[in-house]
């Protein structure tokens, strides 16, 4: 199968069609809302915050963030997604004075229609009506491959679901938009928007091994703490997030415990990128020490020796979402 | 758009970035909405800390709505009253009481922060000179090549 971030660029592949049939889905919308309940038990927010959500579509995180007491700010770059999410804020502002649950597919035309399309109440998985509410969300029309227009310390959290991989997409020949610029000043601009002490957590589909990396490290050179979490590691249904922390620098506490997680310091790691002190990876692409794959590669070899290490476990057992 | 959100808007522009006449971003021919979101005291005493008063001040005056903010920010206030040699028993005080602030005012904010929303408008670099678009209360932060 081919992947969308291959084809188009994001602006392009989301298109009015695309970006209405992507928030139908049942199975897409339920995919992205267990993601995003993962991501918010990730960062663990002790009381109503102020979150950015990158890349926020159609703002299918921003309605869970808002029953999880939280507001937020979204930004995309497709026109279209935003367009829905508008519509779908639209039709649960007018929605809340009728207090039942809110059927979300109003629209008639039935060309794009596919078997996913069922229509399901907004509600759906949330436990109704009396679900705290945060503040809301405010969209933006942005690239956040040009760095993010905030203020040092704005937001207590951000999070980003199945997006930033389209950073690395190759869409112009233009030599000062080069993945690794767009990569750079995103995390750099994110690092200063957060505030100390805080998180961000981002699912997303890297390509391959090399490009999970290079998102990786891109991260740790913004001063990120990182860490790489792999939920139903070697499945079709893998998910990989990265977990980062400002200050405080360790990422430890937050994944303490957790299996299927190798922690990565970003100091440590930092220090290891100015040494030149990194290994290379069978498949090519430079390994820094304590990453991910440095670590997978070192229980292979561990094993080879027969010691016993730590099965790559699957995570099991999630959380709901916490309310306040 | 949230007045919330604009407090902490600034120019994208990368040579702005350094600049402190990019922020705040300044309002052209905007118009407001009015929404109501449920006061919820523990995120606007979250948030308030955050907030640059002087900034807010600005937009509240381009905007017309300066009448809804205090001269300081109420938990600066809180907090240099409490510094100002006020036993620890009064602190201890204030806190089981709750916020040791006003609910008037801190309902006051939480409706020009929370409340009141731009529509359509323009938000305006005072560094640059730049304009983003604001439509149905999007805005639009999109950048031409050259100024990334
Ligand atoms: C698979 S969708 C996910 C949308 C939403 N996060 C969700 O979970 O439903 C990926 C989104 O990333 C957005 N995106 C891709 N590149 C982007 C960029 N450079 N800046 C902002 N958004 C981007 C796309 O427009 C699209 O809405
Ligand atoms: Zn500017």
């Amino acid at each position: 199968m081919s992947r969308p971030e291959d084809t188009l660029p994001p602006d392009l592949y989301y298109n009015d069609t695309t970006s209405r049939q992507y928030t139908r889905n049942t199975r897409i919308r339920q995919i992205q809302a267990d993601m995003t309940d993962r991501a918010l038990e990730l960062l663990d927010l002790q009381q109503p915050s102020f979150i950015l959500d990158l890349g926020c579509g159609s703002g299918l995180s921003g309605e869970i963030l808002d029953k999880a007491g939280h507001t937020w700010v979204g930004m995309d770059i497709s026109p279209s997604m935003l367009d829905v999410a508008l519509q779908r804020q639209q039709q649960r502002f007018e929605a809340e004075d009728e207090t039942e649950d809110v059927d979300v597919d109003e629209d008639n035309d039935n060309e794009d229609d596919d078997e996913d399309d069922e229509d399901v109440a907004m509600n759906g998985h949330t436990n109704g009506s009396n679900a705290p509410s945060g503040g809301g969300g405010d969209l933006f029309l942005a690239d956040m491959g040009q760095g993010l227009p905030f203020r040092p310390g704005t937001f207590d959290a951000a999070i980003s679901i199945s997006a930033i991989q389209w950073l690395c997409n190759v869409d112009s020949t233009d030599i000062s938009n080069t993945a690794e610029m767009r990569l750079r000043r995103f995390f750099d601009t994110l690092y200063s928007g957060l505030k100390r002490n805080s998180r961000a957590v981002c699912q997303f589909y890297p390509k391959n091994d090399v490009q999970k990396s290079m998102i990786t490290k891109a991260a740790i050179r913004a001063g990120f703490g990182a860490g790489l979490l792999e939920d139903d590691e070697g499945t079709k249904n893998a998910k990989t997030y990265l977990v980062l922390s400002v200050g405080g620098g360790d990422i430890s506490s937050a994944v303490a415990g957790m299996e299927g997680v190798d922690v990565e310091d970003g100091r440590q790691i930092r220090e290891a990128m100015k040494s030149g002190k990194h290994k290379r990876g069978k498949s090519g692409g430079m390994v820094v020490e304590g990453s991910k794959k440095w670590i997978m590669e070192k229980k292979e070899k561990m094993r080879g020796k027969g010691k016993v290490v730590k099965g790559d476990s699957k995570y099991t057992g999630r959380k709901r979402r916490v309310a306040f | 758009m949230k007045l919330l959100t604009t407090s902490f808007l600034t120019c994208a522009v990368k040579t702005c970035r350094s600049s402190p006449a990019s922020f705040p971003l300044h309002f052209r021919d905007a118009s407001l909405e009015k929404i109501s979101i449920p006061f919820n005291s523990t995120f606007l005493l979250n948030i308030l800390p955050r907030i640059d008063w002087t900034a807010l001040q600005t937009t509240a005056a381009e905007l017309g709505l300066s009448a809804m903010l205090p001269s300081e920010n109420p938990q600066d206030a809180l907090l240099a009253a409490q510094e100002a040699g006020e036993g620890g028993m009064d602190i201890a005080e204030d806190e089981s009481k709750g916020t040791g602030i006003d609910e008037e005012v801190l309902k006051k904010l939480w409706t020009l922060l929370m409340e009141t929303g731009v529509v359509e408008g323009k938000l305006v670099c005072g560094n640059c000179g730049f304009e983003y678009p604001v439509k149905e209360g999007v805005g639009n932060f999109l950048l031409p090549p050259h100024l990334v």
